[in-house]
């Protein structure tokens, strides 16, 4: 098994968005999230707080911090998973069905073992 | 964390009322903008974090204690200051989160003050009836205006100012939070047992839409009904009668329009559909509507909703106690419709001939001249009473008349069966 993180990219919530459709949105996180733990699967989430980071370059003697890393707050990563898979494929195919694909994009990386 | 804790159904859209309610009472009326944004903001934060940090061990409390946060930032931040204000900071920060929401379609209603308290408010006098509906849907309900657009086959933009307007005026009338005075308390009731009443029938029509979110909508009167009339500061027999009424046409719910939309009249439901439960419940209610002496239109209604439940099938009917309760309501209310259902009961008892001379006798008939119904049922009995042209002719005046897919399929079956 092989370790992945997975950097949520939020786009933003619907507007009057019903308390009803927002209890659906969560229990298909929810039931996404047990599907891939009923394979045996270890996952852990990672909330991040709101809003942009910090990106802190270093130039010539001078470190430069800014916010960041994007231009667009509405691109922030809303948060992170951290799961066992056994390839960029097997993670994408369990991830075909995350409710995320709707309100944003998901970013893959593998976490190097050696 | 508790990954595995399935949430409530309903429970947010419970939850949502029920937070509202209880800030709008510690904070008063006239912050009840600042309660309804700070408990969006707080099921908004759970759908942010719930999907990666799972869902709370008691979801309620939680969403309360953020809800409750939320409200004490925005009166920090929002120069709200007055001489009351560290007082409501000292309540609020100190009160109980409000128990669990219960499901939906319990029977035992919670005995919430201040859930009732913000219906009372939400369906005050000063509002129009749409007004009151849209209002305690969006209020107490926990609907969004969305949802309620759909349920009412309206613009968004028509209810979100409907809803703007009647805060506004609840705002500018200073209307309080809490029981009303008890001389003024009969008025208040028989304003929200209007709304529920009007709330129940716009959930309960099938004319079209979004049947899944006007089912709901009729739900959601039942619950606020079983408040009213199980609360002790509100239970009288009108409460009842109302409650009676929505539980015995709600038991029909599941026999009325098949997967595929079509619509079943009362006579052709399989009432092994009917829900069982809802009938019982009904009936009960009905019993304990009889304990005063006033007899309201929603007793007459319910009494004969409750002869249909109470049938085995469309022939065993108990035909002449409907036929009298139907000339009760007519005396009461006058309307042309009553006496278009009046004479379907004539026709049970004397033959489809005395139905159609009931029809023609109808008063006002010019008001029924939009109304399909009446077409389709003279169809019906002139099909009974062996008159084929006839009838074909009026299906055909029904088709043309139709206000939803569902009822004009239902009626071109009709029509293809007899040419």
């Amino acid at each position: 098994m092989k370790t992945f993180i997975m950097l949520l990219h939020d786009a933003g919530f619907p507007e009057d968005i019903s308390p009803e459709q927002i209890q659906a949105i969560i229990e298909r996180y929810v039931a996404w999230r047990q599907k891939i733990q009923q394979n045996g699967r270890k996952v852990s989430g990672h909330k991040l707080t709101d809003g942009q980071g910090r990106v802190m370059r270093g130039a010539s003697g001078q470190t430069r911090i800014t916010d960041g890393p994007y231009a667009e707050a509405r691109e922030v990563i809303g948060g992170l998973f951290i799961l066992e898979a056994n390839s960029y494929e097997d993670v994408v195919e369990l991830s075909k069905d995350c409710p995320h694909l709707e309100f944003g994009s998901i970013e893959i990386r593998e976490v190097d073992p050696t | 964390m508790a990954d595995a804790l399935a949430l409530v159904d309903h429970l947010f859209r419970r939850q949502a009322g029920q937070m509202i309610a209880t800030l709008t009472r510690m904070l008063g009326s006239r912050h009840l903008a600042l309660a309804e944004d700070a408990v969006q903001d707080a099921l908004l934060t759970a759908m942010q974090q719930w999907p990666f940090r799972g869902v709370p061990e008691h979801p309620e409390a939680w969403l309360f204690q953020v809800a409750r946060n939320r409200a004490l930032d925005r009166l920090r931040h929002g120069r709200m200051a007055s001489d009351k204000e560290p007082a409501i900071k000292r309540e609020i920060e100190t009160v109980a989160a409000p128990a669990a929401a219960p499901p939906l379609k319990d029977e035992v209603p919670p005995l919430d003050d201040d859930q009732l308290g913000l219906l009372l408010l939400a369906c005050h006098p000063s509002l129009t009836a749409d007004a009151r509906v849209a209002l305690a849907l969006k209020l107490v309900g926990g609907f969004s205006v969305g949802e309620i657009a759909r349920a009412f086959l309206a613009q968004e933009s028509t209810i979100a100012q409907r809803l703007v307007r009647a805060k506004r005026a609840l705002r500018d009338d200073d209307i309080g939070f809490g029981m009303p005075e008890p001389g003024e308390l009969p008025s208040r009731l028989d304003s929200v047992i209007d709304a529920l009443y009007l709330m129940f029938n716009e959930g309960y029509a099938a004319t079209s839409g979004d049947q899944l979110i006007r089912d709901d909508v009729a739900f959601e009167a039942i619950r606020l009904a079983r408040m009213l009339a199980h609360h002790p500061a509100t239970t009288c027999p009108r409460a009842w009668a109302l409650l009676a009424l929505m539980l015995l046409h709600a038991a029909r719910f599941p026999a009325r329009v098949d997967a595929g939309g079509t619509l079943f009249l009362l006579r052709e439901q399989d009432r092994s559909k009917w829900n069982r439960a809802l009938i019982a419940e009904g009936l009960h209610a009905l019993d304990r509507s009889a304990s005063g002496g006033a007899v309201t239109t929603h007793h007459l209604e319910a009494g004969i909703a409750a002869c249909h439940a109470a049938a085995s099938s469309w022939e065993a009917t108990n035909w002449p106690q409907i036929v009298e309760l139907y000339d009760e309501l007519l005396a009461l209310t006058g309307s042309p419709v009553v006496a278009v259902n009046r004479a379907v009961a004539i026709s049970r008892v004397d033959g489809p001939l005395s139905g159609l001379a009931a029809l023609d006798a109808i008063d006002n008939r010019a008001a029924l001249q939009h109304y399909p119904l009446l077409p389709a049922i003279q169809a019906e009995l002139w099909r009974e009473a062996g008159d084929l042209g006839r009838a074909a002719a009026c299906y055909r005046q029904a088709v043309g008349l139709a206000r939803s897919a569902p009822e004009q399929r239902w009626l071109t079956s009709r029509l293809s069966l007899l040419v």
